[in-house]
This record gives structure tokens, sequence and C-alpha cells, in this order.
């Protein structure tokens, strides 16, 4: 880690073509560098809606109207929501190391299609605008919540149309990389990587692609009957015309509930990359691993009821769905065990991506926990709407895949620019992150189960305390947020040159110099071992 | 044996395949002079769903193509069935 | 040397068949979430679906239906024409296929302009004094037609091009992804008419 030297090799980071510049980047079709620019575009709009939620914590400190009124609260909770679901965590993990790393750790040059792969990010960008600019143009921001739902969102004066045109286009964005990442997994793993040769990232991948493949459509089709219903008065969802607002409920969730394990499942895939590397032990249960990431995209299909426990759908439909939701978390809990046995008996190096994918297990559990309390049928009815909920699903996407995402950048980071960051402040910013995180998110949960309710802008006396605290929560997480981000922008440029294997991990994405080479690899390697092969049990 | 997707269609093969649909649809117009009361949805569909499986097997040449490609139209097709069977758990006991 | 480029060619020419077909996947949960919602309104309102249905021409629904079976045949058999080396042929395929499309879109306007002449269009004041479940069945009638149209004039220039292609003998016997890919679009568009035909214009 210590060498002093500049690498020798042409890295991708280095022009090759037509285009120098911008240009270089905005045209160019290396899945590398397009995952790049996934991650510079998600950071930037992180950055924005992050703020957006800081801002709701400060208006939340004390009771009554501090810093907004209730209508701009409205706005700014919809956005939040908006940008973080669709521009932020579901392409999240898939597009930006799915993108830089797939093709590498399965021995490829490239992804099936990348043209098309270029095409989706173009896609997604101006997706991404339009959500944004639905702040702006006429009406005044959206009110809806991100989750849509009639009859409001086809009745509300506000700007819902651009917000449901936004999340359309994002959504063929996700498609389109799915789509890719099928294709690439069926038909260019390197010679000799069997299904079950190939590392446990791009089988998370594979699962995930087939979700956003599958369900993606569903959110598609139901966010052009709600832009009919607005525009051509149609009616299928509105009661007054004989629709059926219930109908909306279940299209919406077919897809969102699914969506949810879009986020996560690339971020097990994340942190199943990293604890086999810093245990210096192979994984634990491979082939459970793999097969639970099928069995949590194919069961989360059908989930989708539990998010509608109270909205009057049948008792047998309730029954069904609380079920299936408590089926769905056995999977999950395979993949735990098995992290926790790959650390048993490991040689252990404490290094920031570890400490991440240890607070990832850590959230995640809880996350998942609380989860279970919302699928039991008759807690449910207590818990529905409260900020338990909004603590339940922050623990899950923000603890789960934001902190698996803050695990792959520090494990990757030295890959992906040839530097490596300082490793004591990325250390100290995860102290600030974690307790920030949990003073911010658990008073939810108590508050919550006391009755607060969620996406009000004020509150009784009595949940007072526990706001005041969230809200002193936000700033540290947020403080935490910036450091990190500090240290990693700094040390792409500044920090000093990094070894090509600086973890000793033992996947192929190590074997190559960093970072990689346009072709990434010289010649395509012939795959003879399972992933992780570690040097003791080589000898 | 030939590798999958390999096969050519003779034209003659196409056009019996064509013969079939349209009596298939000729059928399916036939039969609305038949009340099957509530299960005339039902026939309906049935017809339809041989049809498409034609259109699937021989235009769309799924019968010489590679098994996992097989695998993953049927399993398509089942997903898709589950969620409209799921949804009427609902609708269907209320 | 020469052995290695074939088969890098067939492999591409498999990844992007299989891009096709997942692809295709898509566009099948896009109309099957409609079909969801045919199904629910259906269920509750099987009565004013049997009349809205009525309202229908089965006649000029049962011909596009043919007219599309028939174009599927011929977009199948330019394939085989190209195999065989044949591209005279296949071109003429492929025109034949494009003019049937444009045929059922004729049909097409007619019918909907006849659906428009009553003054039945979604928030017209004849629609909403029928009964509500016969509002939402010309709804989803529009709706449905409508996307599938689009799918239809979508299919319509991809065709195109890709006659254009086989003319400048871009797409050969050696090399006809586009073409097959063309055609299993087309395919679904018909595909997805077999089951709208049904549903919309016979069970009534």
């Amino acid at each position: 880690m210590d060498q002093t030297n500049k690498y020798t090799h042409t890295s991708y980071l280095e022009n090759e073509g037509r285009f120098k510049g911008i240009l270089s980047w905005l045209l160019s079709t290396d899945h590398k560098r397009i995952g790049l620019l996934y991650m510079n575009t998600i950071i930037v709009f992180f950055l924005v809606a992050a703020v957006l939620g800081l801002l709701m914590r400060i208006e939340k400190m004390a009771p009554g109207a501090d810093i907004m009124d209730a209508q701009t609260y409205n706005g700014v909770f919809t956005i939040h929501g908006i940008i973080m679901i669709f521009i932020i965590v579901i392409p999240g993990l898939a597009a930006v190391f799915g993108n830089f790393f797939l093709p590498i750790m399965i021995g490829a040059k490239d992804v099936a299609f990348p043209k098309l792969n270029l095409l989706s990010w173009y896609i997604y960008v101006i997706g991404a605008i339009m959500g944004v600019l639905s702040q702006f143009v006429g009406g005044g921001a959206p009110d809806t919540g991100w989750t849509f739902y009639v009859p409001y969102s086809a009745e509300s004066a506000t700007n819902v149309l651009f917000a449901l045109t936004a999340a359309f286009i994002l959504g063929f964005s996700s498609i389109l990389t799915g789509l890719n990442f099928i294709v690439t997994i069926h038909r260019m793993r390197a010679p000799g990587m069997g299904w079950f040769k190939m590392p446990l990232f791009p089988w998370s991948l594979y699962a995930t692609a087939w979700i956003q493949v599958l369900a993606t459509p569903i959110i598609g089709i139901t966010l052009l009957l709600v832009i009919a219903e607005r525009t051509l008065n149609i009616g299928f969802f509105d009661p007054a015309l004989g629709g059926d607002p219930l109908l909306f409920q279940h299209l919406f969730w077919i897809y969102s509930h699914p969506a949810v394990y879009v986020m996560i499942l690339p971020a097990m895939g994340v942190v199943t990359e990293i604890f086999p590397t810093f245990s210096q032990k192979p994984v634990f249960g491979y082939t459970a691993i793999a097969i639970s990431s099928l069995a949590i995209a194919l069961v989360g299909y059908f989930v989708w009821g539990h998010h509608m426990f109270t909205s009057g759908i049948s008792y047998w439909s309730r029954w069904f769905f609380s079920f299936l939701t408590f089926i769905v978390a056995v999977p999950s809990a395979i993949k735990v065990f098995n992290w926790v046995s790959t650390m048993y008996g490991g040689s252990i190096d404490l290094k920031p991506p570890l400490l991440y994918a240890i607070s990832f297990i850590f959230l995640f559990m809880i996350g998942g926990f609380t989860g279970l309390a919302l699928g039991s049928l008759a807690t449910n009815v207590h818990l529905h709407d409260t900020s338990f909920v909004v603590a339940h699903f922050h623990y899950i996407i923000f603890g789960g895949m934001g902190f698996a995402f803050f695990a792959g950048i520090h494990y990757w980071f030295p890959k992906m620019y040839g530097r490596m960051y300082n490793i004591k402040l990325a250390n100290i910013a995860w102290g600030i992150l974690f307790v920030g995180f949990n003073v911010l998110y658990f008073p939810l949960f108590i508050i919550g189960l006391q009755g607060m309710p969620r996406r009000y802008f004020d509150y009784l006396p009595q949940f007072e305390t526990g706001h005041f605290v969230s809200s002193i929560g936000a700033f540290i997480l947020f403080a935490g947020l910036i450091l990190m981000l500090y240290n990693l922008v700094r040390s792409r440029r500044k920090g000093p040159w990094a070894t090509a294997n600086p973890w000793k991990g033992v996947t192929l994405e190590w074997q190559i110099e960093s970072p990689p080479t346009h072709e990434n690899f010289e010649t395509i390697p012939e795959i003879k071992h399972p992933p992780y092969l570690f040097k003791k049990e080589n000898d | 044996m030939e590798k999958p997707g390999h096969h050519i269609l003779s034209y003659n093969s196409l056009l019996g395949v064509l013969v079939a649909l349209l009596s298939l649809t000729a059928l399916s117009v036939w039969i609305t002079n038949f009340n099957f009361g509530t299960l005339s949805v039902g026939v309906a569909l049935l017809v339809a769903a041989i049809k498409g499986a034609t259109v699937l097997t021989y235009f769309m040449h799924l019968k010489f193509e590679s098994r996992i490609l097989k695998l993953m139209v049927g399993g398509v097709f089942l997903l898709f069935a589950l969620v409209i069977i799921i949804t009427f758990i609902d609708y269907l006991l209320r | 040397m020469a052995e290695t480029t074939i088969q890098q060619h067939q492999g591409e020419h498999e990844a992007g068949k299989l891009g096709m077909w997942i692809f295709l996947f898509t566009e099948l949960f896009l109309f099957g979430g409609l079909f969801l919602v045919y199904a629910v309104l259906r269920a509750t309102y099987s009565a004013d679906f049997h009349r809205g249905a009525e309202e229908l021409d089965a006649f000029v629904g049962t011909l596009n239906t043919v007219i599309l079976l028939i174009s599927s045949m011929t977009v199948a058999m330019s394939i085989t024409a190209i195999r065989r080396k044949e591209s005279g042929k296949a071109l003429l395929l492929l025109v034949t296929t494009i003019l049937l499309a444009g045929l059922f879109m004729v049909n097409k306007y007619f019918e909907w302009s006849h659906k428009l002449e009553l003054k039945i269009y979604p928030g017209s004041p004849v629609l909403e004094n029928m009964e509500r479940g016969e509002l939402l069945f010309f709804g989803l009638y529009y709706m449905t037609t409508g996307l599938h149209a689009l799918h239809v004039l979508i299919g319509m220039i991809l065709l195109t091009i890709t006659a254009a292609k086989v003319r400048s003998k871009q797409i050969t016997s050696e090399s006809y992804l586009l073409l097959e890919n063309g055609a299993l679009y087309w395919h679904l568009v018909d595909l997805i008419w077999i089951f709208l035909f049904p549903l919309l214009y016979l069970v009534t």
C-alpha cells in the first residue's frame, strides 16, 4: 500500500479514442466510465435529498411551524422520497458498482450492450432532471408523497404530472440496466466460469436484474394510467367514476415492494464480497447465499399486500401476505448467518469496508425485525402510518443499502481510482455516521409506537423529546457524511498510490491493475477454481 | 441434433401454422353463439391461450430455442398468472 | 482466426436475441398490468362489460385479427427467405408485412372515428351518462387499443428500417439479427392482440 510510484499502464481514467475532456466521459461506452457517471450523478442528488431530509428534521425540532409551512413540508417529503427512491437507491448499487465490477468479476471486457448501457444513463439523467423540475414548474411542488396514492394524486392541483412522468422515465432506465446485466451474465462469463463459480455479487445482481425487468413495467403502466386519469379523465382508480383506488395500491406495490429488493439485494452482494476478503477465509455457505438471492427475489415478488393491511383487503389476502412476509425473512436470515460464520475463525482485518459491512448487518437486522412487527397483522394495525414505519424503512434502505454503498465504495475505491483514502479519517467518519444514524432514526421507533403519525409537519407536545433527539442525530449524521465524502473526494486526486490488491482479495477484480485498463483484461482469464479460494487453502 | 436456434421453418409449415391460427380465430368467433354463462371469459381466454402458444412456439421459433429460453418464457407466464391469482385472493374473498 | 470471428459473431447474435426476448418480457408485463386492471374491473362490473363489448364491432375486430395473423406469418417467412439467401423474397415479404400493418391502422382509424362520432370518448357527456362499468370498459378499450396501436406504429418503423437494410444487403443470411428481433417484436404485437381481441370484442 505504500507504493509511491504511479502505475505505468494506461488506465481507463486516461483518454483513449476520439473525444477529449468531458465528452470522452459523456460519450464513453466503457462500463467503468458509465459506472462513475452514475456514481457522480447519484452523489449530487443524494446530497440534495439529504439536505431536504435535514430541513425536515430542523422543522420538526420544535413543535409548530419553524422554518416552513405545512404545504412546503408536503412538497419536501415528496421530493425527498422521489429522489431517494427512484433516483438514488433503485439504480444505486447496481448501476454504480454493478456497471463497474460486474464485467470485471465475471472476466469480461464490457457488458453485453455497451451502447444501450450509455443510453440508459441518459434516460436516467432525463428522468432525474424532470423529477427536480417538477418542483419548480407550474402548479407548485407535488405533495402526494412518493407513493402517488390515488385519488389524491389524480386530484392534487400541484405538478404531479411531471413527477409521474419522471418516475416512468427512470423506470425505463432501470429496465435497460437489468436487461443488460441478465444478458451479460448469461453470455459473457469467462471460459470455465460455470454458474456456481461466479462470485456472489454478480449472483445478487442477476436476481436484482430479473426483478427490474419483471416488476418495473407494472409501475410503468400504473403511472401511465394515473397520467391518463389526470389528463383524459378515464377513471380506473377514481371512485366517482366507478374506479377502484385499491386497485392502484395493488398495482403500485406489485412493483414497489419488489423494488425494495432491487435496493437491498445488491447491497447484500457487496457485503458478501467484503466479509471473505477481510476475514481471509472463503465465504461460508456459497451455494446457500447464491440460491437465497434468487429465493428473496422470487418470494419478494409476492408480498406486496403487506403495505395494504389497513386498506380493506380481504381477510385471506391479509393472511397470505403476512405469511409470505415471514417466509421472505428466512433467506435474508440465512445470509446473515453465513456472513457471521464467514468471519468466525478468520483473520479479521478491521478496515473501513468491514466496519461498514458489520454495521450493515446490525442496522439491517434492526430494520428486518421491526419489519416483522409491521408484517404481523395485529401489530400492523397499531403501527401503520406511524413514524415507526419511517424508522423501519430507513433502517433497511439507508442502514442497509446506504451503508452497503459506503462499504462498497471504501472497498473498491483503490481499484476504481488507483489511490487510497485516509483510513484513519474513514474510520472516524464511519463512527460519526453510525452514531448519527442511530440517534436520528431510533427515537422514531419509540414515538411511532406511542402514536406519532408519519408525514405530519407538526406534532403533539408529548413527542417533543423524541423529535428533538432525532433532529440532533440528523446533524451528527450529516457531519459524518460530509467528512466521509471529503475524504473520498480529496483522495481521488491526492491520495497515495494504491497497489493492485491492497486488501488481498481473491476475486478477479483484484487480479488486474488499479485502476483497470480500458479493456480490463489483456487476455480473458480461464477460470479453474471456485471464486473464494484464499492462499492458505490453495497451498 | 441441430444446435438451438438453427432450424429453418419451411414456407409450407408456416402456412400450416397460419391456417391453424385462422381456424382457431373462427372457432373463438363461432363459440360466442353459445352461452357459457360465467365461463365465457374462461373459454375465450382458453382459445386465446392456445393461439398465443402457437405463435410463441412456431412463429417466434421457441420450439427450436435453447432450454434456458423456454424456461424463462414459461417462468414469465407463470409469474404473471400467480400475480393475477394472488390479487384475486383479495377481490374474490372480500 | 476466421473460426473465432464466426463464433464471436454467433455469440453476439445469441446475446442480441436474448436481449430482445427479455425486452419482450417487459412488454408482456406492461400489458399484463392493463390485463389485471381489466380482470378486476370486469369482475366488479361484468354485466356492464357485456353491454360495452356489444357496442364494439366484432367484424372489424375479427378482420384486424386476421390481418395481424397473416402479417405475423409473412414476417416469419421473411426470416426463412433470408436464411435461404433469397433476399429479394425476404424484402417482398417484409414490405407485405408493413402494408398489412398499415391496413390494420386504417381499420383502427375508422373504428375509432366511428366511436368519436357517437361521442364515446373519455370525458364525453355521453359516456358520463352511461353505467359506471360501461364508462370503465370504454376507458379500457381506448387505453389498451391505443397502447397497442402505438406498438403497431413502432413495429412498422422497426420493420421499415429492417427492410431498408435487407435492400442494401446489410442484412444477409450470415447476419440477420435485426430482422429476427424485428420479427420477434412484431409477433409480440400479434400475441397481445390475440388476447385483446376476445376480451374486448367477443365476450358479450
